[in-house]
């Protein structure tokens, strides 16, 4: 009657001294100087950091008004790893540039902003979020379990641990896409349109450009995960019998600073306290 | 995580027509050589989802390295209001302990 | 939650005896402070205030995660985000640990959530203020899970077993909550001119409803007494409230900002702190529903119980056809 995780799988989160690097140790390692990304890795960095911002910001609306209370705790537990993502990225980003992580966060224009579309579109449904999220989780998980063998020694290490949270990411979202596909009619009706409104994003992750190419071995080649993007996707939609939506994709822009309606309210919210205190501590 | 995955074939039946997701009951193992220990309960709509709410929920600071939950309704417990004849035939049986035996007292290595 | 094993139907003359042997087990247990477990047979009114005061805590928990929800998405550094989130999501953690112990009294959470959505239910009035500034944050964390603290504290040692020990797992977490408001409000003290003034002004809003978290003055207090007698509570509310005064007095030096009571005072002949008079009215205004946020708070909560249901219903099915499925394997 009882079923367990085996000691190893359930620390995924699991934070011991020595493999788990934490925004704070990489904001020091760049302010003594021991880690100053290269231009295009900042600019790379900037690319990862606002991806995870930008979802962090929309999933932490989430808390407090979660289906069930479990839910809560575990989209929070979701949003919180992001956070920690976007924090060590933007903190090395800014090493390029002698600014901080919220100097970053708070204190840029939307054109400045990096993120692909999927990451800012509006929460919608749980179905829609979850949806979003499972899409999100089939990108980074490869991107980070790849990154982690990066020539830049930092990016790898930030991925080392992102890589093992974003495993739990991809775990929940499909076992939710499981369930609403298979639950109810009305849960089958909300996933597949969850699905449909989130596909056209799915193209901008996987777009290459001069950066990318430039970076070589300190990256990873975006193009070069969409086939186990697709494989992921499939053997989760075969099970859940789910179509791929035949959405065609959107412009997209983001990593060029073009982003959607929704992103300019989204900073406007996130960015309002901080920019009322320009230069105060909190 | 592959051993999560058989664990819908013991998922109890949740009645019929009832959407209240049934109570677990959580075991976790804070450290290899540690037995399971009780920490708490919480709903879940099968075994698969109440092993990941009792990692998001019991595990948040480092408690554990292995989790068990337990459909509530499958805990035989012993009758409390049996506690007297249930539980007194030990009282009295200080053999079973070492230190009933006090005349080997001071002997090295007993 | 375990069903035990039982013998056959009993009698009512049997069932009589039986209680009356539980009764004097009950008495004894309490006598020499030792803990009631779940299935110990218990007074019926030990059972209902127990179901009342953790139900009521659990929706504190769950209610009190609004008003700093309301500022997650603005907080003004990612350090302040991750913590404001992680101890929002923290009260929901505290919750569910509450329910569970009420649960274990034979109400289910959906009761619990039923009455609480309908507005049956009591909560913390504390949680029906609003928090229009960054610098509640700080309050919050200072004022009101300070006073909570020092009410949850000799909790861990109420006489219901599973009460205790999820308080022992709420007051471990929450040592991080009061030290993350005051650090806050330290911060924003120490800022601009108007960053102190924020900090000033959620102070002055926070101190008098922080203090009447304690519950009304002893001698106003309805369920203290049997509370009191059961080994539920350990201190009075105003025992409690007196404790509180002192400790802020001597904090606040260090924020360098005031309390906004000029009362305040060690009484040499009671031992206690001394404080002005608090507005009881307003209390019992705001518990009855008429505080500024009352309506706002249980709205989002039946919102989100309401739009969750499909949710749960799919789950649910889900969990059904599976069951269904697997039953068919082991029968071919």
């Amino acid at each position: 009657m009882t079923q367990s995780v085996g000691d190893s799988s359930a620390s995924a989160t699991r934070i011991t001294p020595g493999n788990a690097l934490r925004p704070e140790d990489i904001a020091q390692a760049t302010r003594q100087g021991a880690a100053k990304a290269s231009e295009d890795v900042a600019e790379y960095a900037l690319r990862l950091g606002d991806d995870a911002l930008i979802l962090a910001q929309r999933l932490s609306h989430w808390i407090s008004r979660a289906p069930e209370l479990e839910e809560d705790v575990a989209l929070g537990n979701i949003a919180l790893d992001q956070l920690g993502h976007a924090r060590s990225f933007l903190s090395y980003a800014g090493s390029a540039w002698g600014k901080s992580e919220d100097d970053l966060a708070y204190f840029r224009r939307e054109p400045e902003f990096r993120s692909a579309h999927l990451f800012e579109q509006p929460n919608g449904d749980f179905a829609a979020t979850i949806a979003r999220q499972f899409i999100v989780a089939n990108y980074q998980f490869p991107l980070y379990r790849e990154l982690t063998r990066s020539s830049d020694p930092m990016l790898a290490a930030i991925a080392a641990k992102a890589v093992k949270e974003v495993d739990y990411h991809l775990d929940h979202s499909t076992q939710w896409v499981l369930r609403l596909a298979g639950g109810t009619q009305e849960s089958r009706r909300r996933i597949i349109a969850g699905f449909k409104l989130m596909w056209p994003c799915v193209g901008e992750l996987f777009e290459d450009d001069e950066l990318t190419a430039r970076l070589g071995d300190a990256g990873v080649v975006p193009s070069s995960l969409r086939a186990e993007f697709d494989r992921g996707v499939a053997d989760v939609f075969t099970e859940a019998e789910l179509d791929v939506p035949a959405s065609p994709p959107a412009t997209g822009g983001g990593r060029h600073g073009r982003h959607s309606e929704h992103m300019g309210y989204l900073l406007a919210e996130m960015q309002v306290l901080a920019r009322e205190f320009p230069g105060a501590s909190w | 995580m592959n051993e999560q995955d058989k664990a819908s074939s013991t998922t109890p039946a949740p009645e019929p027509g009832a959407h209240r997701w049934p109570l677990w009951e959580v075991f976790v193992r804070s450290n290899r050589g540690l037995s399971h220990v009780h920490a708490g309960s919480l709903h879940a709509p099968d075994a698969s989802m109440a092993l990941r709410n009792a990692r998001d929920l019991y595990t948040r600071r480092n408690e554990g390295v292995s989790i068990w939950v337990v459909p509530a309704d499958a805990i035989a417990a012993s009758d409390p209001d049996a506690k007297g004849a249930f539980f007194e035939s030990p009282q009295g049986k200080d053999y079973r302990h070492a230190t009933y035996y006090t005349k080997s007292e001071g002997v090295k290595h007993l | 939650m375990a069903q035990n094993v039982q013998s056959g139907g009993v009698s009512t003359h049997e069932q009589s005896e039986l209680d009356a042997a539980g009764a004097e087990n009950f008495d004894a247990i309490i006598a020499r402070d030792s803990r009631i477990e779940p299935r110990d047979w218990m007074p019926e009114a030990y059972r209902r205030s127990l179901v009342r005061q953790i139900s009521q805590h659990a929706h504190s928990e769950i209610i009190g995660m609004q008003p700093e929800a309301n500022w997650i998405t603005r907080a003004p550094s990612l350090k302040r985000k991750s913590i404001l989130m992680a101890k929002v999501q923290d009260e929901a953690g505290h919750g569910l640990y509450l329910y569970s112990a009420a649960e274990t009294l034979g109400t289910s959470r959906d009761e619990m959530m039923d009455a609480l959505v309908a507005g049956k239910a009591r909560y913390s009035s504390i949680f029906n203020y609003p928090t229009p500034t960054w610098a509640d944050m700080g309050a919050i964390g200072w004022m009101v899970d300070g006073a909570a603290i020092c009410n949850q504290v000799p909790l861990c040692r109420a006489s219901y077993g599973p009460y205790g020990r999820a308080m022992v797992r709420v007051c471990k977490e929450e040592s991080f909550h009061q030290r993350q408001g005051f650090e806050i409000l330290l911060e924003l003290a120490n800022g601009t001119p108007e960053q102190k003034e924020m900090a000033q002004d959620a102070v002055n809003r926070w101190y008098a409803p922080s203090l009447m978290m304690f519950g009304p003055p002893d001698d106003d207090s309805p369920n203290s007494k049997q509370s009191m007698a059961w080994n539920i509570k350990r201190f009075s509310n105003d025992e409690l409230r007196s404790r509180f005064v002192g400790m802020m007095v001597e904090q606040v030096k260090v924020l360098g900002l005031t309390l906004p009571d000029t009362q305040i005072r060690f009484n040499e002949a009671t031992k206690k702190w001394d404080h002005a008079p608090l507005d009881w009215e307003e209390f019992k205004e705001v518990l009855a529903g008429r505080g500024p946020c009352n309506a706002q708070r249980l709205e989002r909560r039946r919102s989100a119980h309401e739009e969750g249901a499909w949710v749960r219903e799919a789950a649910t099915a889900y969990a059904e056809k599976q069951a269904a499925k697997n039953a068919q394997k082991v029968a071919a």
